[in-house]
């Protein structure tokens, strides 16, 4: 097929700079009814057609609202679901749905954090043991040797060595969270997807765990995929950002270009609906509330999926779907999906008298 | 501290000195809360007395020469043919037909034990696997398994195993095996169903995207998560394999005399107890008290692994210190 043909020809060409390549993939979960013979009545469309690429060393910020498919991605690119279509290359080679022994060696080299550091730790299980699964499931230390390296890790990431016979119970959050990094960093994996890692925590934990990331990315030399809903805590981390919508990327950039110039009106929905320190500044802001809920999506919207609440939308965004490229003169690494991107100093709240001043969601 | 330090090794000298500090496991706050529940730790008592006068029992025929189907012409039965009561050659008086009541109740203790036992962990090893395959695994091999344990909770057990024992006869492995056969899928759906919930568990998750295999998963992140419903069952299910194996002892299918078991000294008993109390008296008594503490200690396992029962010790230590401040208060005024 020329399609693919072209796109290998693409990745060899950015081999060296491109750890993860996502080539519109896809992921449906099936809903089934019946009771010995099963059908499927509908699909859920979680991912929808994603492309993106995740660089060495560079910190990838995933954002949007609960439901839009974006921990669905980071578990496809994880491998822990197989994708329905699309293709997922991983340094320069394609890990799509593999079985599970030729996956086996990628699981070194990606791991992952989880969201909850209650549930992602088996409370029956000593953290020295949690922590040493890894070597323990890829035969890499045993007895002492693992128990050192074990607790190598625990100071690495701040834990006391001595609570190596400790059980998660024992534990704070934010220390939990730590053993869930132990955990990841052990194989010294070369990306790490972070699943929402402190949405779950104490906002001056927070810190403490990003920064910890960050430190550990400087040293380690880690790429991060980091997904999360908070766009403070994106805008800190990240390198370039991406924004989801039910299932589909509606805008990439550089983290300073998405923040400062944002094109696609969700972005700009989404940044208006963040907290400011700011008292004053938060008077002044315009507030962008969209109106309705989210769509379902087993059945998304034709066309743009984001035209039902969208304040810029026309007919044509019903019809025709937006392809992800650069608008308005944007640099090459900014792509947003839409039709009318939203110039700078537009406002966007005035086209539908759905501008709030600040004082919270009314409906 | 940085990687290359770490690699470089310069900091085992500094973790060695330091001490290790031993975690509190689950397992060891439930077995505290154990500790101080006085029914279970009276129950357990009487249990480890039990297995050893058990395993003592041929130590007791020697000691008062009356083997367990030893049939004592002089002193065993009186002059019209009927049995002693408790006297000080035999301790707990003779049966019909002049053997020892005491030597054979503690063999039947042997047997009760044996079958209660071995049919419980049969049927717990038997009940978790399939369990956790059902659970783990979904699908087909799910509703198989299911179907299959559903078919055998609707059997009427005792009259299936009526007729079993009646097509292979009756022994001791028999008895184990049929008790241990229907005992699995409670434990089975059990299982099955915490597996179910548990699978979706984040660590579960984890341990997947590291690579572990599906037994390792099964095994060591859902297996231990699911032991202490395991556990509670498994001992409430000795005193049920205990009455049903003299359940079928006691219908002429379980042990084959003369081999003493409660259940058959039971059955013998039938002729005898107008005239001689003793001879019912004393098995039943037996059964009765260990199915008793039996239970007695698995309620209290139960209430020891919930983690809810902690904050009732909690609330009454607190009301403890309170009684015992105002004692003090009390003396130190007057």
């Amino acid at each position: 097929m020329t399609d693919t043909a072209m796109t290998d020809a693409g990745a060899a060409r950015q081999d060296d700079d491109v750890l993860v390549r996502l080539d519109n993939v896809v992921k449906h979960f099936p809903i089934k009814q019946g009771i010995v013979f099963k059908h499927e009545v509908a699909r859920v469309h979680a991912v929808d057609g994603v492309s993106l690429e995740v660089r060495r060393g560079e910190t990838l910020g995933l954002v949007g609202e609960t439901g839009c498919g974006k921990s669905t991605l980071a578990r496809c690119i994880t491998g822990l679901h197989p994708v329905t279509s699309g293709r997922i290359t991983f340094d320069g080679q394609d890990i799509t749905n593999l079985p599970r022994a030729r996956m086996r060696p990628f699981r070194r080299d990606i791991q992952m954090i989880f969201q909850d550091p209650y549930g992602s730790l088996n409370p029956r299980r000593r953290v020295g043991s949690i922590i040493g699964d890894p070597f323990a499931i890829h035969g890499v230390a045993d007895g002492p040797e693992r128990k050192r390296k074990v607790q190598e890790l625990m100071e690495l990431v701040g834990l006391k060595p001595e609570h190596f016979n400790r059980f998660p119970a024992e534990f704070s959050g934010g220390q939990r969270q730590r053993i869930g990094v132990a955990r990841a960093l052990a194989l010294r994996p070369k990306l790490i997807v972070c699943d929402e890692p402190v949405s779950a925590l104490d906002v001056s934990i927070q810190a403490q765990i990003i920064n910890l990331l960050e430190d550990l990315q400087d040293e380690l030399g880690l790429t991060y995929v980091f997904i999360a809903h908070d766009l403070s805590v994106v805008r800190h981390v990240s390198d370039r950002v991406a924004v989801m919508y039910l299932g589909k990327v509606a805008e990439v950039a550089e983290a300073p270009d998405l923040y400062g110039s944002p094109r696609h009106p969700y972005t700009n929905a989404l940044l208006s609906a963040g907290s400011v320190a700011d008292p004053e500044l938060s008077e002044r802001r315009e507030r962008i509330i969209l109106v309705g809920d989210v769509p379902s999506p087993i059945d998304p919207p034709k066309g743009c999926r984001f035209h039902p609440r969208c304040p810029k939308a026309e007919d044509r965004c019903a019809v025709e779907e937006p392809v992800l490229e650069p608008r308005l003169n944007d640099p090459a690494g900014h792509d947003a999906a839409c039709h009318f991107p939203v110039a700078a100093g537009e406002r966007l709240g005035q086209k539908l008298g759905a501008v709030e001043p600040s004082s919270g969601p009314t409906s | 501290m940085s990687l290359t330090e770490m690699e470089s090794g310069a900091v085992d000298a500094g973790l060695e000195p330091k001490q290790e500090i031993a975690g509190r496991s689950p397992w060891l706050l439930a077995l505290r809360r154990l500790r101080k529940d006085k029914a279970a730790m009276i129950s357990f008592a009487v249990i480890i007395v039990l297995v050893v006068v058990a395993l003592l029992a041929p130590l007791f025929a020697h000691w008062t020469g009356y083997a367990f189907d030893y049939q004592d012409r002089k002193f065993g039965l009186d002059r019209n043919g009927l049995p002693y009561g408790p006297n000080s050659r035999h301790l707990l008086g003779t049966d019909s037909l002049g053997r020892d009541m005491l030597v054979r109740t503690l063999y039947g203790a042997r047997v009760s034990l044996l079958v209660g036992v071995v049919a419980t962990a049969i049927a717990t090893a038997a009940g978790v696997i399939i369990g956790l395959f059902s659970g783990y695994y979904g699908g087909v091999i799910d509703t198989v398994l299911a179907r299959f344990v559903d078919v055998v909770l609707s059997f009427p057990y005792l009259i299936f195993a009526i007729a079993l024992v009646s097509v292979v006869g009756p022994s001791l492995t028999v008895t184990i095996l049929v008790i241990a056969f229907f005992n699995w899928a409670a434990m089975a759906r059990i299982v099955r169903g915490q597996t179910l919930s548990l699978k979706e568990k984040e660590y579960v998750e984890a341990a997947r995207s590291l690579g572990g295999s599906d037994f390792r998963i099964m095994f060591q992140e859902i297996l231990p998560n699911v032991l202490a419903p395991v556990i509670v069952l498994a001992s409430l299910m000795i005193p049920i394999a205990i009455v049903f194996e003299a359940t079928l002892s006691f219908v002429g299918l379980g042990i084959v005399p003369p081999t003493p078991s409660w259940g058959n000294m039971l059955s013998d008993a039938l002729r005898t107890y107008q005239v001689a109390w003793w001879t019912l008296i004393v098995p039943a008594g037996f059964l009765f008290v260990t199915t008793l503490v039996f239970n007695l200690l698995g309620d209290g396992i139960r209430d020891a692994l919930d983690p809810r029962t902690e904050r009732i010790f909690a609330m009454k230590r607190k009301k403890d210190r309170k009684a015992a401040e105002e004692q003090e208060e009390a003396t130190a005024r007057a």
